[in-house]
């Protein structure tokens, strides 16, 4: 009985469909898109007219009407900037509740969404739009691009996604394609994408890491390779660490000097715009010489700067440490050290800078691999990908075979705001794993299940995936049902739940459909944010747990006193009342110390009724689950 | 199909890591779903039931300690819910003692010799366990796994006590 489908109806390739078509690979960037395609086993970007494989992932709408993408859409930027849409990909699958993190940071207006999904909508050229319709409109001019370069339609690709995005993400990138006429063979991971592109390459067999750092993003994964087997092992990172922040210390340097020598500048968003261009031009000539310098025109007054690799370098330590701790981190998580990595690969733009690679080989102690170009090895990868699953390039023993992991936990909310975890990060995909759940009060008929994905011990602090109710369970005492509830995440990363009363089988079909919410910042921030709280959560999950205890033993108390309160005498029976008060009290409180006193004192004046109850149940047949409940305590 | 039986292996707790991942690569490449992209849906369907439950086995046994459990429950050893309380006196003392260590703690070296100690535990707990199963006492692997749980749990525990005593460090350098 499947309760709830985290997926979209209907997209479901047709066996057959499209063959002898051809089918590439797709890096969907957010500031570049590249498409590439592999015949036996070679990859290879398609470029356009001149010669460039990169495609802006920017759309624009003219005001005089029509449609442009790519190098058109961003000279269109400059002339009418609220006609035109850049780094869409940071919308997709996000919900209103995300406005907040991107509001402000984006040029054009975000609006919430309405209807079955709660999408964001961008309000550009007049209309309102999702960002799955503009990435489809990329999409579309991928496809363009490659059935002009291949003279061949083109039906079937290989997408790559950051390994970080969550479900919502995942679903809405599908449907771009689907919106672009494109079937999607399947969604890659990023790293894994590239780490494809390097291993077929090279044939190489060991432990690789691919460090991918972008203009925004970092990502960081560990992959065993071994005879066409890319198997990964753990995975990690932070959607708000990139090469924008090395731009930004620049420019904050370069406004500093100005100031230093006694311009005042307005600085407001034009001046840092202007001061960030530079700042980055600046960056990238560091790549290949020790020392640079510009002009910088602001207010109609010029100033002069210059930068030295040595002055760059330590403005920037801070950034790259935090991406060596991410990496320590899954390394960690895979019980791996430095030491059993063979090679590691290098992609993003980011990682140009000569102290990005630097600090890479000396913590992994070997040279990075830097052979592929950056900004296409990820393309390369899906294009590899998309001929291995369409039956071309090498078959059998010698095919490649993926074996990809869940980025970040799966779980559901337990009694007292506690998460359960069920697929725990870095499982092996696909997977279906399932836990059993019970009953809380006796007699419950209905059980209220909320899906949630992150590290961190309580619901509020995880993001809400899905949330629905399982009715119609028979009733029984407290305890007695066995719920079981089966997590299936499939081989793209997608997840799909369902629920089952196993004492008596009771079915209910209830389907659900993902809630589009937080952003993936929020994702990297959780999953550090575990880290850094472990301690914390530890002592507010014992709290919580503590609560839960001593409510169900109150619970089951009070069952036991509707039914045999006759055995008490009148001042036993208030003593008792005044015992029960106090864990009321205690529970209400925030000391868990205090909540288990309460509930050790309340044990203990009713041990004579337990046992009271015992006698008479050996006349009377036991019978009742809270009747078991109270021994047990009285027993501990 | 136990977990052994599925990826064709010996249901033993000696497991040369080489050989669980040769099974494991060579049944996913038979069952993956990516082999099955152009199937029918009924294809497909077992296709990725085989390869969740090939990943499950695969998990399950690549860990020392949750193979140790899982060959136990095949013997037929009954063991406490995780989570609930343990119900070795002995290991209550043991655990309660050195969780009031690890919470007055207040280094990273305090810490961490606190949980290498407990590592060098669990390697020799592990190391025990070979000849209990071969000699079939099951109340001796019972108390063995409980330890051993135990010593997982306060390794993890040490591991989140010391990101935060680091955490508290790296502030106080910066303040």
């Amino acid at each position: 009985m499947t309760l709830l489908e985290i997926y979209e109806p209907g997209e479901t390739p047709l066996p057959h469909a499209g063959e002898g078509t051809l089918a590439v690979g797709i890096d969907l960037g957010t500031t570049n898109s590249v498409v590439a395609i592999a015949r036996e086993g070679v990859p290879a970007a398609l470029h356009d007219e001149t010669g460039k494989a990169l495609v802006p992932s920017v759309v624009g709408y003219p005001s005089a009407g029509g449609l442009v993408v790519g190098e058109e859409a961003r000279l269109l930027m400059a002339r009418e900037p609220r006609n035109v849409v850049a780094s869409v990909k940071r919308l997709m699958g996000r919900g209103a509740s995300d406005l907040h993190t991107v509001a402000g940071v984006l040029p054009y207006e975000v609006e919430p969404g309405t209807g079955q999904t709660d999408m964001v909508k961008l309000r550009i050229g007049g209309k309102a739009r999702s960002p799955v319709e503009i990435s489809a409109e990329i999409l579309k001019a991928l496809r363009a691009r490659a059935e002009a370069a291949l003279e061949k339609p083109v039906e079937r690709a290989v997408i790559t996604v950051p390994a970080y995005f969550d479900d919502a993400a995942r679903t809405a990138t599908r449907d771009a394609a689907r919106v672009a006429g494109l079937e999607v063979l399947r969604l890659v991971n990023e790293p894994t994408a590239a780490a494809l592109a390097y291993g077929l390459d090279k044939g190489s067999e060991g432990l690789y890491a691919v460090y991918d750092l972008g203009g925004g993003t970092f990502d960081f994964s560990l992959l065993r390779l071994e005879k066409g087997v890319f198997q990964v092992l753990a995975t990690g990172g932070d959607t708000a660490l990139g090469g924008d922040d090395f731009d930004r210390a620049i420019a904050e340097r370069l406004l500093a000097e100005r100031k230093r020598d006694g311009l005042k500048d307005l600085v407001d968003e034009g001046a840092v715009k202007n001061a960030l261009a530079l700042a980055r031009q600046m960056k990238e000539q560091l790549s290949d010489r020790d020392r640079t310098s510009g002009r910088l025109e602001l207010g109609g007054k010029p100033s002069f700067h210059a930068l030295a690799s040595g002055e760059f370098e330590p403005m920037i330590a801070a950034h790259i440490e935090r991406t060596l701790e991410i990496a320590r981190h899954v390394l960690a998580d895979a019980g791996m050290t430095a030491d059993d990595i063979q090679g590691v690969v290098l992609v993003g733009g980011s990682t140009r800078v000569p102290l990005v690679r630097a600090e890479v080989a000396g913590m992994i102690g070997k040279p990075a691999l830097t052979d592929i170009d950056p900004d296409e090895v990820v393309a390369l990868g899906a294009a590899l990908q998309a001929e291995a699953l369409t039956g071309g390039g090498p078959q059998g023993e010698e095919g490649t075979l993926l074996l990809d992991v869940t980025p970040l936990s799966l779980g559901l909310e337990t009694m007292g705001g506690l998460v359960e975890k069920v697929v725990p990060r870095n499982t092996p995909i696909p997977v279906q794993l399932a836990q059993e759940f019970t009953t809380y009060q006796d007699g419950q008929t209905a059980m209220a299940i909320h899906v949630v994905q992150g590290e961190r011990e309580m619901v509020d602090d995880c993001r809400s995936l899905a949330r629905f109710e399982l009715t119609g369970i028979p009733p029984m005492t407290a305890g007695a049902a066995r719920i079981r509830i089966t997590f299936a995440v499939d081989a793209d990363g997608r997840l799909t739940v369902s629920a089952e009363e196993r004492t008596t089988g009771v079915a209910q079909r209830i389907e659900g459909r993902p809630s589009y919410g937080r952003s993936q910042d929020d994702m990297a921030d959780m999953l550090y944010d575990s880290l850094d709280n472990a301690e914390a959560d530890m002592t507010r999950r014992l709290l919580a747990e503590a609560r839960v205890e001593a409510r169900r033993n109150l619970l089951a108390l009070e069952a036991a006193l509707d039914k045999d309160g006759g055995l008490l005498s009148s001042e036993e029976r208030a003593a008792l009342d005044v015992a029960r008060a106090r864990v009321e009290a205690a529970i209400a409180g925030e000391g868990r110390d205090e909540i288990n006193a309460a509930a050790e004192a309340l044990d203990a004046l009713s041990k004579p009724f337990a046992e009271r109850r015992m006698d008479r149940g050996i006349r009377e047949a036991l019978s009742g689950l809270s009747m078991t409940d109270l021994q047990e305590r009285v027993g501990e | 199909m136990d977990h052994f039986a599925r990826l064709g292996l010996p249901a033993a707790l000696d497991l040369e890591p080489a050989a669980l991942d040769k099974a494991y690569f060579t049944l996913q490449r038979q069952w993956h779903p990516d082999r099955f992209v152009a199937k029918p849906p009924e294809q497909r369907a077992k296709a990725s039931t085989e390869a969740a439950a090939l990943n499950d086995a695969y998990r399950t046994l690549k860990d020392p300690l949750s193979r140790a459990f899982y060959l136990a429950s095949l013997k037929g050893v009954e063991m406490p819910a995780d989570g609930k309380t343990i119900d070795d006196p002995d290991l209550l003392v043991e655990a309660m003692d050195a969780r009031e260590e690890l919470h007055e703690a207040s280094s990273v070296a305090e810490v961490d010799a606190l949980a290498s100690f407990a590592r060098e535990d669990l390697q020799k707990a592990l190391a025990g366990l070979p000849s209990l199963f071969l000699a079939n006492d099951k109340a001796a692997i019972r108390k063995t796994l409980l330890r051993l749980r135990y010593l997982d749990k306060f390794a993890e525990e040490a591991r989140s006590r010391r990101a935060n005593l680091a955490n508290l460090t790296d502030k106080r350098g910066k303040a």
